[in-house]
Formats: structure tokens, C-alpha cells, sequence
């Protein structure tokens, strides 16, 4: 009977411990948001979405041109580096096998670790130093080049399990590999794709160190690739910099619209996955 | 189904038997007496297979007759599908692989360098052991050998979709969703969907590799009945466990054993009187 006693204790001990490490790992997420809302809730009106930014000194005005900047860099970003994060991702799962693969798949990792603002720098240098002109070529170069190695792995991941008998059957009826992979094992795995691109977006979405000196800032609005470009993560920057109090106001109220940018993507990314799931499975 | 079968094998039964001297482990392939007459579609001479260091296959030499079925028989790991994957050089994406001997589709070495593998492998269909319907729509599926190969104009798809479902035995349990997945499927219908998009091509030769192994035996006996209504256009080789699946549906039957071909006749001759002691261990169930 002791035994047992002291079993139970020990279990319910450790469900305990369980429960408190989750407890523990979701309060910062909690605080994090209770506090983005509850500051930038109150700042968060019509005319920040709609208005420009004021000139110093005045109160009032908008983010519209940095939220506008911000979905035009992932575009230009997106552009580039989802066809070649896919196209990697396929050769590493269809011919990659071998030591050239491994160097790839390595390089690819690295380059996942590498801190952002190495990234920034290393696209300054790239698109910046050559014209002498902050661009938003050049930070959509930088996210792009962040987002690259994320779509690569996933791609491959998730092609690998993709049953090879899809290959082979399509090979049988006369298909030739790059044909295969390409009308097959690609759309087989595509969900998957998705959700890791999407990831990818919203890892990026948030970057500001990359941006700095790539994208720079602009007041005004712009769709020109070669003109420096606004983005919410370094307009906050700025804002949250300044001495002004009602710029830290409204950089309170861009933190939580770049939170709720974030959030749209990730729930996007779980929707997609379980529409084309659907799809294909049943 | 059943009924059909049997009274196939009665008449071929009814009519003289050939009796040929037991074979002998033969280096070249050798005569079966019913064969004369018939043309040889594919025949392998001499084929070695090496898995790296590890052989596979010893001096295969087998001749495939047309618009027949042969089917392949033997315990597990004795080659069998090995060398039906031969037939089509499937074996080539795997990689450290080596073939030594001629593998001939009508005479032409499939293996020699002015082979298109693309073109043989439309010309030699393959049917897998475990159903893998592309993630595709039924037509699509069907479809999808016509198209990569610039088979069929686009207005005509449909109609050869059709033909294929039909040929396929599937056409009347699937013409009204042909729009929706292939993976909603039976386990059964998947398989014969398989068979119709291998068909579809209209391939010369149609390898089967273990088809029926993972359906149930009312599954297994449409797939059987339709290899008898495909043999009449198509030249069938199948890998089967199930030596009552290959008295039922072949005319030849090849016995496999650690690699080597241990004996080819006419499947009646091979499952009543076989030349060779270990066979008839193997079909009486002695062993394996």
C-alpha cells in the first residue's frame, strides 16, 4: 500500500512539474500580448491605417506608409525567394543524396543561423554600396535571402516524406525525374510547402535589423523599388527611439498591428494546410 | 471470375500437353514448346544484377511471349522482383546498381546506349504492389501518362480516359466523380486505377508487381479477371506469393530461388509436373 502511495505521489509530482513548465512557457507569450494590446489599443484609431506620418513636433498622423512598405518588401522579398527556396528544396530531396547535397544542406542551416544583421549588412554591401542608395530592392534582397534557407528545408523535409512509390510510379509511366518531381512529389507535398512558406513570411515580417540599412525609412509613400521604403519594424524603431511622447504612443500601436500581422499568417498557414490536406487526402 | 479461369485451364488441359525434357537451370532461354508460334515481346540473356557488392541476379535467360501472362514465382528475396524491375529499368534510380547480360524488347537491347528510358518505360507499363495513385484528381491520374508524353490532344483526353477506366474494370464505380481525389478510393479501386493509368499509355508490356498483395480476395479476383481481359492487348509479367494467383491467371510460369531461375514451363506443366525436385518443394509448400 506504501508503494503504491508513494507511486501516485510521484506521478501526480510530475504532471505537476509538466503543467508549471507550460504555465511557465506561455506566461512571457501572455504578457507579451496583454501589454501590445493594452498600450497600443488605446492609440490605435482610424488614421494611423489611413494617415502618413506627422512632422516633428506635430501630433497625430499615421503608419499607412510603412504598413504599406511592410507587405511590399515580403512581396519583393517572396518574389525571389519562394521559386528558389522550392527549387533548392527539391533538388536537395531528388538529387541531393550525395556530398554536394550535404554541403547545401549545411550551407542552408548556416545561413539559418546567421544573425539577421549579418544578412543586412551582407545586402548592403550586395545593393546598397554599389549605387549608393537605400532601396527597397535591397530589403526585400535581405528578407529574401532570410527567407530562403527556411523554405529550402522545409521543402526538403517534407518531400522526403512523400511516399517514394509516387516517384517511381510516375517515372514507370514514362516521366523523367525532373518531370516527376516537378508534376508529382512537389504537389503531393505542396500543404506542407504552404505552411513552411508562410512560416517563413512571418518570420520575416518582423525583421528589423536587416532592414536598417538596406530598406532605411521613408516618410513618404513609395512603390518604387529603388527608393528607400517605410516598414512597421523599423518605423517602430524610430519611433520608439525618439523623445516624443506621442510617437511612442504610436509605436506601441505599430507593435501591435505588426502582432496581428504575425498572428494572420500563422492562423493562414494552419488554415491552408488543413484546406489542401482535405483536398488531397480524402 | 473463377468460373471463367477454370474453364480455361480445363480446356487447355483437354489439349495435348507438351512434354519437354525437365529443365535444367538453363543458361539460354530455353524452348518451351508452346511457345513456337507466338512472338517473343522481351527476353533477357544471361542477366546479372548487383545490389554494390551484393549479386542479385545469376544469368537470367528468359524469354516474355506475347500478349500472354507470365508470372514469377519464389520465396522472398529470390529476385524475382528484381529482375521484373529489369524489364523497365526501374532499378536505375537506385543508386549503386549494376546490370551485366541483354534485357531485348523486340529485340532491341533496352540497355544498350540508343535506349530513350523514357520511351521504354512507356512501352513497358509497370503496375506496383502497393497502389500509389497520384494526390491527383481520378482523371488526372489517368490522364497524367498521356499528357507528360504528348500522347493525346487535349480534346481527346476524355475519351481516352474512358477507355482506360473501362479497360480497367473502374469506369462504371468512378464516371461520376472522375473530378474528385484518387485517395478516396478502396484500397481496390486505387489498385485498378493504377492498372488503367498504366494502360492508358498503351504500353506493349505490362509488368505487375505483386498487385494483389495488399487488397482482399474480392479485390484480388477483379484485379485477376482483368489481367485476363488485358492479356488479349497487352503482354502481362506478374510477381506473385500466391501460387494459386499464378496457376489461375498465366500461361507461363517462372520459378525464382536465391536469384537464379530455377525453372520456366507452361504454368499447368510447371504446377503438376514439374522438372525439378525444389520446385515442387516450393509449390507443395515444403518450404518458403
Amino acid at each position: 500500500m506504501n508503494r503504491t502511495r508513494r507511486r501516485k505521489a510521484l506521478s501526480g509530482l510530475v504532471v505537476f512539474l509538466c503543467g508549471a513548465a507550460v504555465v511557465l512557457a506561455l506566461v512571457p507569450l501572455f504578457f507579451v500580448f496583454g501589454y501590445v494590446i493594452q498600450r497600443g489599443f488605446s492609440s490605435l484609431n482610424w488614421n494611423f491605417f489611413t494617415k502618413m506620418p506627422k512632422p516633428v513636433g506635430e501630433t497625430g498622423g499615421g503608419m499607412a506608409n510603412a504598413m504599406l512598405g511592410t507587405v511590399y518588401l515580403i512581396l519583393v522579398a517572396g518574389a525571389f525567394a519562394i521559386p528558389v527556396g522550392v527549387i533548392a528544396g527539391v533538388y536537395l530531396s531528388e538529387y541531393g543524396k550525395k556530398s554536394f547535397g550535404s554541403l547545401v544542406r549545411f550551407t542552408a542551416d548556416v545561413l539559418n543561423g546567421v544573425p539577421s544583421i549579418v544578412i543586412g549588412i551582407f545586402a548592403y554591401g550586395l545593393a546598397v554600396l554599389p549605387v549608393k542608395h537605400f532601396s527597397a530592392l535591397a530589403g526585400g534582397l535581405a528578407l529574401g535571402f532570410m527567407m530562403i534557407p527556411i523554405i529550402t528545408r522545409t521543402t526538403e523535409e517534407l518531400l522526403n516524406l512523400v511516399p517514394g512509390t509516387l516517384r517511381e510510379g510516375a517515372l514507370a509511366l514514362g516521366a523523367t525525374r525532373a518531370r516527376a518531381a516537378f508534376s508529382v512529389m512537389v504537389p503531393a507535398a505542396l500543404p506542407g510547402i504552404m505552411t513552411g512558406v508562410l512560416v517563413a513570411l512571418a518570420r520575416i515580417a518582423g525583421e528589423t535589423a536587416p532592414l536598417l540599412f538596406t530598406a532605411f525609412n521613408n516618410r513618404f509613400m513609395t512603390t518604387s523599388l529603388l527608393q528607400p521604403i517605410s516598414s512597421l519594424p523599423v518605423q517602430i524603431y524610430t519611433y520608439a527611439v525618439s523623445p516624443y511622447e506621442d510617437w511612442h504612443r504610436q509605436a506601441w500601436a505599430g507593435a501591435l498591428v505588426l502582432v496581428g500581422f504575425v498572428f494572420t499568417f500563422s492562423v493562414l498557414a494552419r488554415v491552408v494546410t488543413r484546406r489542401l490536406e482535405r483536398m488531397h487526402r480524402t | 471470375m473463377t468460373e471463367t479461369v477454370v474453364s480455361e485451364m480445363e480446356t487447355r488441359a483437354g489439349s495435348p500437353l507438351p512434354q519437354g525434357e525437365p529443365a535444367s537451370v538453363p543458361a539460354t532461354a530455353p524452348a518451351i514448346p508452346s511457345m513456337a508460334g507466338r512472338r517473343i515481346r522481351m527476353e533477357s540473356t544471361r542477366l546479372n544484377f548487383h545490389y554494390g557488392p551484393k549479386q542479385a541476379l545469376w544469368d537470367i535467360s528468359l524469354q516474355i511471349p506475347e500478349k500472354t501472362v507470365t508470372a514469377f514465382i519464389g520465396p522472398s528475396g529470390c529476385g524475382k522482383s528484381t529482375f521484373l524491375r529489369c524489364l523497365n529499368r526501374m532499378n536505375d534510380i537506385i543508386p549503386d546498381t549494376r546490370v551485366e547480360g541483354d534485357v531485348l524488347l523486340d529485340g532491341n537491347d533496352v540497355y544498350g546506349p540508343g535506349t530513350d528510358i523514357v520511351d521504354l518505360r512507356r512501352r513497358v507499363g509497370m503496375v506496383f504492389q502497393k497502389s500509389n495513385p497520384f494526390p491527383k484528381s481520378i482523371f488526372e491520374n489517368v490522364a497524367y501518362g498521356l499528357k507528360i508524353n504528348g500522347l493525346a490532344p487535349r480534346g481527346e483526353m476524355p475519351e481516352r480516359v474512358e477507355k482506360a477506366l473501362r479497360r480497367a474494370a473502374l469506369w462504371d464505380e468512378v464516371k461520376d466523380r472522375l473530378d474528385t481525389s484518387a485517395m478516396g478510393l478502396s484500397g481496390g479501386q486505387q489498385q485498378r486505377l493504377c492498372i488503367a493509368r498504366a494502360v492508358a499509355v498503351e504500353p506493349e508490356v505490362l509488368l505487375m508487381d505483386e498487385p494483389c498483395s495488399a487488397l482482399d480476395p474480392i479485390a484480388t479476383g477483379k484485379v485477376e479477371e482483368l489481367i485476363h481481359e488485358l492479356k488479349r492487348d497487352f503482354t502481362i509479367v506478374i510477381v506473385t506469393h500466391n501460387m494459386q494467383q499464378a496457376a489461375r491467371v498465366s500461361e507461363f510460369t517462372a520459378f525464382f530461388m536465391l536469384g537464379r531461375l530455377v525453372e520456366h514451363d507452361r504454368t499447368e506443366k510447371l504446377f503438376t509436373n514439374p522438372g525439378q525436385k525444389i520446385t515442387e518443394d516450393y509449390i507443395t509448400g515444403r518450404f518458403g
